[in-house]
């Protein structure tokens, strides 16, 4: 349990050692870099930018060109592979691989020209489809659309808005121009909407037909040389070809599917390319030198400065961090604690001079999840998905796996909780037994007590938990303060909260009214009574004196005192808040056996047994489900609101060394 | 009208699942329409959104135990009806703190909960955060069906 110490670490190396010293600690990830040293007129920066963008250009490129061949290939991995981690290759495996890079990225610019290349031909797919409709109404008419007339003749080719037969449209030409009685229409196809019209004068009448025309709101054909039979024979065949083209780029990029490894591999090698060249940028440099400066955790830094002194010819100097240094947090806890790290990480981690809360979160989290989802079956089922996960992925990432443990440790003891309350299934022993086997009399015995028979007794059990677990809270301030040698402020806070707070609770003990109403069945004996309230008096008279001590003024300080008393009405609420346990507990059984309720309303027949495992399956995963988020959810909110309000405050900031941060591979070497 | 006792009971259990109900179910529609946006912009954030979608929906469950255990208590699952009109009136107010308080909170818990997404939106890192402030609302919620659940247990005992 414990906020791991760290060092600071300066190396000064030669410049020619530069590049491997880097890639040692890449490869080592265990030292944050700081970016300190200030530039002077020896050590400069080196602007590396540049190359910097490259690299994430390039690590970019790669990454469309992984999506495009998930797009077109897909691998066929769900779950399981987000489950499975990175692969690990070895060292020579990664010095292989590295040669490919270049390869890799020519891959990568054909696969998205390939893309490209589809994309313009799909835009040609509509264009030619335009095209063929415009030719449509056309179909039988067998001279080029384009064509004028002949020496002695006008053609006119084109549509009219509306439906109209030749002698309508005959009628209407010579209504507008009389003179224009060689107009010969022939109707080409027509609609509703519009008519397609050939129409044939002579010469002369040329001008006067194309008036009357215009004024009909007559549109000319779209212009081809060609046939209109013919030009949809060819349209039609360049669409095939198009569709044809666009089929081949796209078995050329499902070609290159075998290639994806390479891919993968080069986005994580220019994605580390670029994390080094950051790092690069931010070195200070003299000519013939290099410095870095960073954070390494203290049992490293031996290790490290001895690696990095046998293999480069540098200078490696540890440092304890200064007091008013910004120096990373990195949590390390035993295999209980461990799993909760996330949580107290999702919180906040600990500043500085602060404890790791870690063993103390872990020590009420599992109780209190267990608590609230309380059905041993529920608990059986998620020891066993979680182990059979962490089994069967070994290479799971750190975070993944810290989750999945966390939540095999709260299913060990949901499953102790939901024995202790009989729940299984919630009372599913019981209605399987009765409709199925007609024995009422099976049902499986709680080892404690039932707490939908007497709620009561459970409530007040919540309470006791959320006592304990306050004042739990209450002691790793204590602790605290104790072991920074501020014993009157372990007091003043702690001491006189607990006397005030237990004094209190004890007193209420006495009273017959409260025990009988929480069917405690003892009520204490007066004489407590008196002591307790004395205890209590005392505590609060502390409280009223001492909480506002930063003030001179005594004025002051005694108001502030009282808004330090008045903190009591928070005890009651964080107490109150435990209620929580009984409630979701509650929840849980009483919704599996509505659905066991369900289940077994067909009675015991063959299809009364198929509706009882169909509605078992799909209510108990439903239910499972819920309530599991829910009691995750209402647990870390006891751990943040209620305990955590009691002692600790965090806001440190994490770890973060310079390391191999790669989607896909990671390479296995150690110091 | 003798049978008046079963019917306000039955009135209570059927409001405790009704309108605490329908306020999660307007509440995680309101978080929902949230997450969804959420998603649009970053996908890989489907899980943590759906936590803070799921959380209004606790108040309907609350009324559902409220329903259920009422049902039970007064015989309707099996058993006796035989509930005096008193009696059934206490069961009626017994299940309103569960009804109203369930109702009202599942709304503010979304939006507390739409807030939040939007948190997360902005800083994936603090969802541990984002969780505390929708739960925070739901405290109500579960005082008001421990008085319920309190009061429902304690009527069946009474001599009336």
């Amino acid at each position: 349990m414990a906020v791991v110490p760290m060092k600071k670490m300066l190396i000064c190396g030669l410049k020619k050692d530069r590049k491997g010293t880097l890639e040692c600690l890449q490869r080592q990830g265990v030292l944050e870099i700081s970016d300190d040293l200030q530039e002077d007129d020896t050590f400069r920066k080196m602007d590396v930018t540049k190359s910097r963008l490259q690299f994430e250009k390039n690590a970019e490129e790669l990454s469309q060109a992984v999506a495009i061949l998930h797009d077109y290939a897909p691998e066929g991995k769900g779950l399981a592979a987000s489950l499975e981690g990175r692969k690990v290759l070895t060292w020579e495996e990664y010095q292989e691989k590295s040669a490919m890079h270049e390869k890799a990225m020519e891959s990568a610019e054909r696969l998205i020209a390939l893309v490209k290349e589809i994309g313009e031909q799909k835009a040609e797919l509509p264009r030619l489809a335009q095209q063929l409709d415009m030719l449509v109404p056309w179909q039988s008419f067998d001279l080029p659309l384009n064509f004028k007339g002949t020496k002695k003749t006008a053609a006119f080719i084109g549509t009219l808005p509306e439906g109209i037969t030749a002698e309508q449209a005959t009628e209407k030409i010579r209504t507008i121009a009389p003179e224009a009685d060689s107009a010969d229409v022939t109707v080409v196809s027509g609609s509703k909407e519009q008519t397609c019209l050939f129409i044939v004068c002579t010469r002369q009448q040329r001008e006067q037909v194309n008036t009357a025309l215009k004024e009909m709101k007559f549109v000319k054909a779209p212009l081809t040389s060609a046939i209109p039979a013919e030009q949809k024979r060819e349209l039609e065949e360049e669409l095939q070809k198009v569709k044809a083209r666009i089929k081949e780029t796209e078995e050329a990029i499902t070609g290159m599917a075998s290639e994806r490894e390479y891919l993968k591999f080069a986005l994580d090698y220019y994605t580390m390319r670029a994390e080094k060249y950051q790092v690069l940028g931010g070195l200070a440099q003299s000519p013939k030198t290099f410095a870095i400066t960073g954070y390494v955790p203290a049992d490293k830094a031996q290790e490290l400065k001895n690696l990095l002194e046998s293999n480069y010819t540098l200078a490696v100097e540890l440092t304890d961090p200064g007091a008013d240094e910004d120096t990373p947090v990195l949590l390390e806890n035993n295999a209980f604690a461990a799993p909760v790290e996330t949580i107290v990480e999702s919180y906040s981690l600990p500043a500085k001079g602060e404890d790791d809360p870690s063993m103390v979160v872990a020590l009420s989290y599992y109780i209190l999840f267990g608590l609230m989802l309380s059905d041993a079956a529920y608990g059986i089922i998620m020891v066993v998905a979680c182990a059979f996960c962490l089994k069967k992925f070994p290479g799971m990432e750190p975070g993944l796996k810290k989750s999945l443990k966390l939540f095999l440790y709260c299913g060990i003891s949901t499953t102790f909780w939901g024995f202790m309350f009989g729940s299984f299934f919630g009372d599913a022993v019981n209605v399987i037994a009765t409709t199925f086997f007609n024995r009422p009399d099976i049902r499986l015995a709680p080892l404690w007590f039932e707490p939908v028979s007497i709620p009561m007794k459970m409530l007040v059990f919540s309470f006791t938990v959320g006592i304990i677990h306050l004042f739990l809270g209450l002691g790793v301030k204590l602790y605290a303060c104790l072991k920074n040698g501020q014993i009157a402020d372990g007091i003043y806070d702690v001491i006189f909260w607990y006397m005030l707070v237990g004094g209190a609770i004890v007193y209420m003990l006495t009273i017959e009214m409260v025990t009988s109403m929480l069917g405690l069945g003892f009520t204490l004996p007066a004489g407590v009574g008196t002591a307790a309230a004395v205890v209590a008096v005392i505590g609060l008279v502390g409280i009223v004196f001492t909480s506002g001590r930063e003030s001179k003024n005594w004025g002051k300080r005694l108001l502030k005192g009282l808004y330090g008393a008045y903190g009591i009405t928070s005890y009651l609420s964080d107490i109150l808040s435990y209620s929580r346990l009984l409630a979701l507990g509650l929840a849980t059984s009483v919704i599996s056996t509505v659905f066991n309720k369900m289940g077994s309303m067909m009675g015991n027949s063959i299809p009364g047994a198929i509706a009882f495992i169909l509605v078992f399956l799909i209510g108990h995963a439903l239910n499972l489900a819920i309530n599991a988020l829910g009691a995750y959810v209402h647990t870390n909110r006891l751990e943040f609101v209620e305990f955590f309000g009691k002692f600790y405050e965090g806001g440190g900031r994490k770890f973060h060394p310079f390391a191999v941060h790669t989607k896909y591979y990671k390479v296995k070497e150690d110091i | 009208m003798g049978n008046l006792g079963v019917v306000l009971a039955l009135l209570g259990a059927v409001l405790a699942a009704l309108v605490a109900g329908i306020g999660s179910s307007v509440g995680v529609g309101m978080s929902g329409e949230a997450a969804a946006g959420a998603v649009t912009e970053d996908p890989s954030l489907f899980s943590k959104v759906l936590i803070l979608q799921l959380l209004p929906g606790t108040q309907g469950i609350y009324g559902l135990l409220i329903g259920f255990i009422t049902l039970t208590q007064i015989g309707i699952m099996g058993g006796s009806s035989d509930i005096s009109l008193a009696k059934g009136t206490l069961y009626f107010l017994a299940c309103l703190p569960m009804a109203i308080v369930g109702y009202k909170s599942a709304i503010r818990q979304a939006r507390a909960s739409v807030a939040a997404i939007g948190l997360v939106v902005k800083r994936p890192d603090q969802f541990g955060k984002a969780m505390i402030f929708p739960a925070m609302v739901e405290t109500y919620a579960i005082l008001a069906l421990l008085i319920s659940i309190l009061s429902i247990f304690g009527i069946a005992s009474l001599p009336i």
